[in-house]
């Protein structure tokens, strides 16, 4: 259930371009089509999804203080966290390279589906910003997984919803200066505040229960103990 | 010369603003200009970051083999970002806490990258430095006026200054949250492409 709950904070509350502004660069070039638009959602929940466990596990098994007692005791206070950062983005280039070649290999419907959005996601900042966002929240290693398909997925959401929008607004008249960048920043912010009443559902079990019974009191206990 | 310089360091503030022309490096200018001295520190940061990458980057250019370039400028990108992750969390620990991942993500911010691609391959260091200064101000530029305005509607302050708008004052929350930020980015854009005349079509 718990992570039930992740995922649709993920996805609605805390929407990974709407409420944080991640991969703004790639949803404002590529929103004019709803196809492409959707396309690149795709690619971009596939790398997501992909990326995030690989990335915990570096972190979790290498980089992270104390995480290379399994080497040597000895290096127990060693801290390469600092070093999160190349490796995060090596980690993502090559895994994008990677899942390329085998689309390539196995799927090429899908892979000339995708197309050249493949290696433009290696920049695209909401992957890389799914990564460090899963360090400072300590996220698990199945929570990360379940962190990168749904906020891939809200990104989808968003993109597919602008590009439907771009489309309408093509026959409509705007000042000039208001054209492309300026009105689309004003509708993906129309867009943000409707996404905020989602912010109203309240997905911590502990403070939605009028009454703890005894079993979420002792959860509550362990959990603050923890 | 002086004159081509000081265009290379001038024309980003305004006529090629990465942010409100060439649509670059968005997602930062929105999410660290709740205040004034986070955007500043952003600013300092990504300027630091952008000049001196166009500089090593075009030290390297011609050594760097094409194929590979990309990795080339993301091992720069990255690393510089790491020495100014590491020299913000030393001297202004406070601004870095509340900037988080957003100093790790200038290596995926479009305009270092953009830059490196559209200009340090082609020309030499030192138009380069001043190439990525003026693209880095220009940026910060965008970012103070947004940090400005959100800051002000919001608390009613200047970079943590109180300001004498009487006692009648309420703050906006909605200019705090993530769609005041995109409507204020998007009426900037609107007023500074109808001051420069550029149409985007």
């Amino acid at each position: 259930m718990e992570y039930l709950n992740l995922a649709i904070k993920a996805i609605f509350v805390e929407n990974i371009l709407l409420a944080f502004f991640l991969g703004m660069c790639s949803f404002l070039a590529c929103s004019k089509k709803v196809d492409t638009a959707i396309g690149l959602g795709f690619a971009v929940i596939f790398v997501l999804t992909i990326t995030l466990p690989a990335n915990w596990a570096i972190h979790h098994f290498l980089l992270r203080e104390g995480a290379l007692v399994w080497v040597n005791p000895k290096f127990a206070t060693l801290d390469l966290s600092f070093l999160n950062f190349i490796c995060f983005i090596a980690t993502i280039a090559s895994m994008v390279q990677l899942v390329e070649m085998i689309l390539d290999k196995f799927f090429p419907a899908l892979y000339h589906a995708l197309g050249i959005f493949l290696p433009l996601i290696t920049v695209n900042c909401a992957i890389l910003g799914g990564s460090l966002f899963m360090v400072e929240r300590n996220y698990g290693a199945l929570e990360s997984t379940v962190y990168g398909f749904s906020s891939g997925i809200g990104w989808l959401l968003a993109i597919a919803a602008m590009a439907a929008i771009r489309k309408k607004l093509r026959y409509s008249h705007l000042p000039d200066g208001l054209k492309g960048l300026g009105i689309t920043m004003i509708m993906t912010g129309l867009m943000a505040m409707a996404f905020m009443c989602f912010s109203g559902i309240n997905l911590d079990k502990k403070t939605t229960a009028q009454d703890p019974g005894p079993q979420v009191a002792a959860e509550a206990l362990t959990d603050t103990g923890n | 010369m002086a004159s081509a310089a000081k265009k290379l360091l001038m024309d980003p503030f305004s006529d090629n603003n990465p942010i409100t022309i060439q649509v670059l490096g968005i997602c930062s200018a929105l999410a660290v200009t709740v205040k004034v001295d986070t955007a500043i520190v952003m600013t300092l940061a990504l300027t630091a970051v952008v000049s001196l990458s166009n500089f090593v980057i075009s030290l390297m250019r011609n050594v760097i083999p094409s194929g590979i370039r990309m990795i080339v400028e993301m091992a720069v990108i990255a690393t510089l970002v790491i020495i100014a992750d590491q020299l913000l969390r030393a001297f202004l620990f406070d601004i870095s806490k509340q900037l988080s991942v957003f100093v790790g993500l200038i290596i995926t911010n479009c305009i270092v990258m953009g830059r490196a691609e559209a200009f340090a391959l082609q020309n030499p260091p030192k138009a380069s430095l001043l190439d990525g200064l003026g693209n880095g101000l220009g940026y910060g530029i965008v970012l103070i006026a947004v940090a400005s305005i959100r800051e002000i509607l919001g608390f009613g302050k200047w970079l943590g200054f109180q300001l004498p708008l009487g006692d009648n004052f309420m703050g906006n929350g909605l200019v705090l949250l993530a769609p005041g930020a995109f409507i204020i980015l998007g009426l900037l854009i609107w007023g500074q492409r109808t001051l420069t005349k550029y149409v985007e079509d």
